[in-house]
């Protein structure tokens, strides 16, 4: 995964409340086997429209996408992270995601900022007037050249992988004793519960 | 061999969390171990493939079950002499023949298209016995929710997170904030556990729930059977949250008794003792406590394209304009555009072209009853293009045969189908035309979730069958 610290550059000003996980990819998408390629099917309904926003030549390959209340809501399809990803988005902005989601974007190098929706308003203003949004992830920080700052928090986890671009089955494996020893114990405190298909 | 001190009232969903705890990391986020994996075609293969590349194992293949359903057709998958009929579309093909050499290349027990096991992973799952109270139960499908009705911490999650677990056994989590879901009284005649949930997610918003897993309470989820539990569970997500339980009991208990996988002899006794104690206990707190009056659920449909916009079937299709704040009220233009409805319209008034009967929500043996209870000596109306009933399992689908409902919905016009996520979502073949409604037993109502322009309203399979009767939605207390 590559590491994540800043992002700036041109917001795309989405905006859309509850944006659901078939919107963002259509479930004919999700047949592939591979995580590539994906951006061709971002938001495919919305871009029937050949005056949609994503398609604008000013949004062409912009890092951040402004968007509303509850994001990525519905399937748990990590396909919806690697087509956002693949359209070059490497932050989201809303005052919500959904759980799942934004598990998966962190997953994927991708960072979803929550502000309040006053600010997301705010920097939808700026986005639209073509003016460019900086996010620092070290920092926590949202700002633009108008002296606008906002500040967010994060969980100190995902920043942790993030920033650092890190695979977390490798973080978890460093912990494989401790898992060893809670299955011990388990096979002798509860072994029905070790059996599963073998029952 | 509970880590946590037993002088505080803990909630179910604390209990279950403590008895997972691997180890918690300085920044509270925890490795916690996951009992059960369930394993579908779509959002593994590259999951198998960053293990090939890492040169990584299964950490525990028993604890893994995978079975095909997202992109199966339901139509037959053997011709006369036993020959596999191919599926024609080739991605789907290549997604199902990769997950049916992934399962043994790992060693993951796998139940084929044609097995009569085969079906909806979180149908399979509790009907096996797979399932069980008190454990943690993944899969990459965020319905997974389902297999809360047996009180188990069930949530759905990324690839990424299915690689994880394939290789650790675990999943590094944070610890949801903890929600009740508390309902007072008896619902009233017609109302099916499909209405219950769809109400709840209309009161608390299809984001309410986000950050929360939900505990469901009171007499009405007691009264209610296993499968009931797992149609309300289900669409936990419906309402934002990750994860929705209820406690396991007597019901829960006779249910898994004897099921496939479920622990006998000496084992079944030493888990039900276990069983018994998880519950919420008296005075533990909750974050969020929500209060709903059973008397006001009514048989529900949803006019809209998120699973917030339900109202009840004798209600009528709303104007923007009653919504409160402007947001609200654009989405609600939006959804009427997509929808094709007029404010003011009487729910009753809306002609349907599809009925789909199936889902992980509703395609149990209960659901199928339900719905030929209302079929019945009664023939699909006319202006009803197509109608299908697809069983959640194989063996779902024998049992209803058994009982004879396969006759009661052919006579009534429907098609009998083999089992598969079908028309839930618009990756097989079977798909709602644009422009058309479908009432649909399912639990997603999105823009373009049935198929490109498919419009749906979300009902109960009782609701489904009473549309298919009259041609469009219906209450289906008013038929006779």
């Amino acid at each position: 995964m590559q590491p994540l610290s800043k992002v700036e550059g041109r917001a795309i000003p989405f905006g859309a409340k509850n944006v659901d996980t078939d919107i963002i990819i259509p479930s004919k998408w999700l047949k592939t086997i591979s995580r590539e390629g994906l951006g061709n099917g971002a938001f495919e309904s919305i871009r029937q429209d050949p005056d949609n926003i994503f398609d604008a030549p000013e949004n062409k390959g912009a890092p951040i996408l402004l968007a509303g209340d509850n994001f990525g809501c519905g399937s748990s399809r990590e396909h919806a992270a690697w087509a956002i990803g693949d359209l070059g988005i490497r932050a989201v902005i809303a005052p919500s995601y959904s759980d799942i989601f934004s598990g998966n974007a962190v997953k994927n190098g991708i960072l979803p900022v929550v502000l309040p929706q006053e600010a997301v308003d705010r920097l939808m203003e700026v986005a639209r007037g073509g003016d460019p949004i900086a996010i620092d992830l070290e920092a926590q920080t949202v700002t633009t050249r108008f002296q606008d700052r906002f500040t967010f928090e994060i969980d100190p986890f995902r920043k942790h992988c993030l920033l650092g671009g890190l695979d977390e089955v490798s973080l978890t494996l460093e912990s494989k004793e401790a898992i060893s020893t809670f299955e011990a114990g388990r096979t002798s405190d509860k072994a029905w519960l070790m059996e599963g298909t073998g029952a | 061999m509970s880590k946590s001190p037993q002088t505080k009232p803990r909630t179910l969903y604390q209990k279950i969390w403590d008895d997972h705890v691997v180890e918690t990391r300085d920044d509270g986020t925890a490795i916690i171990y996951i009992d059960r994996h369930l394993v579908h075609e779509v959002t593994s293969p590259q999951a198998f493939e960053a293990l090939r590349l890492a040169g990584r194992p299964v950490r525990r293949p028993e604890l893994t079950l995978a079975v095909p359903d997202h992109n199966l057709p339901t139509t037959a998958r053997r011709d006369a002499s036993g020959g596999k009929i191919p599926i024609e579309d080739p991605q789907s093909a290549q997604q199902l023949a990769a997950l049916e050499k992934n399962a043994p290349d790992f060693g993951i027990r796998y139940i084929g298209d044609a097995d009569a096991e085969q079906g909806i992973v979180h149908v399979v799952g509790p009907e096996q016995g797979f399932s069980l109270p008190g454990t943690t139960i993944v899969c990459g499908d965020s319905h997974t929710a389902s297999h809360g009705g047996l009180g188990a911490l069930a949530f759905g999650i990324g690839t990424s997170e299915v690689e994880h677990v394939l290789a650790t056994q675990t999943l590094l989590l944070q610890q949801s904030r903890s929600m009740e879901v508390r309902i007072e009284g008896e619902v009233g005649p017609g109302v099916t556990a499909k209405d219950v949930i769809m109400h709840v997610i209309g009161v608390i918003g299809a984001a309410g729930g986000s950050g929360y897993v939900i505990e469901y309470r009171g007499p009405v989820f007691k009264a209610m059977s296993v499968e009931e539990r797992l149609t309300v569970c289900n669409m936990s997500i419906e309402g934002g949250a990750r994860a929705g339980l209820i406690a396991p009991d007597d019901t829960t208990f006779s249910y898994l008794k004897g099921r496939p996988m479920a622990p006998k002899g000496e084992a079944w006794d030493a888990a039900l003792a276990y069983w018994k104690t998880l519950h919420t206990d008296e005075g533990a707190a909750f974050d969020k406590s929500v209060v709903i009056e059973a008397a006001d659920i009514a048989p529900s449909v949803t006019w809209g394209t998120s699973p917030e916009d339900v109202l009840p079937i004798t209600g009528l299709v709303p104007s923007p304009d009653s919504f409160a704040d402007a947001t609200k009220q654009a989405a609600a233009q939006k959804s009427l555009e997509y929808m094709g409805l007029t404010p003011g319209t009487p729910l009753t008034e809306v002609e349907v072209q599809n009925i789909f009967i199936g889902s992980c929500t509703n395609s149990r043996i209960e659901d199928l009853r339900a719905a030929a209870d209302v079929l019945k000596g009664h023939t699909k109306a006319h202006n009803v293009r197509w109608a299908i009933v697809v069983p959640g399992s194989g063996l779902v689908k024998r049992q209803a045969e058994e009982e004879g409902l396969d006759k009661i919905f052919i006579e009534a016009g429907f098609e009998w189908r083999e089992p598969g996520c079908s028309a839930c979502l618009g990756m097989n073949p079977d798909k709602v035309p644009a422009g058309e409604r479908c009432a649909s037993t399912s639990n997603r109502n999105f823009v373009g979730r049935q198929g490109p322009g498919a419009r749906t309203h979300l009902v109960s399979p009782a609701m489904a069958a009473a549309a298919a009767v009259k041609g469009r939605l219906t209450d289906v207390r008013t038929l006779d």
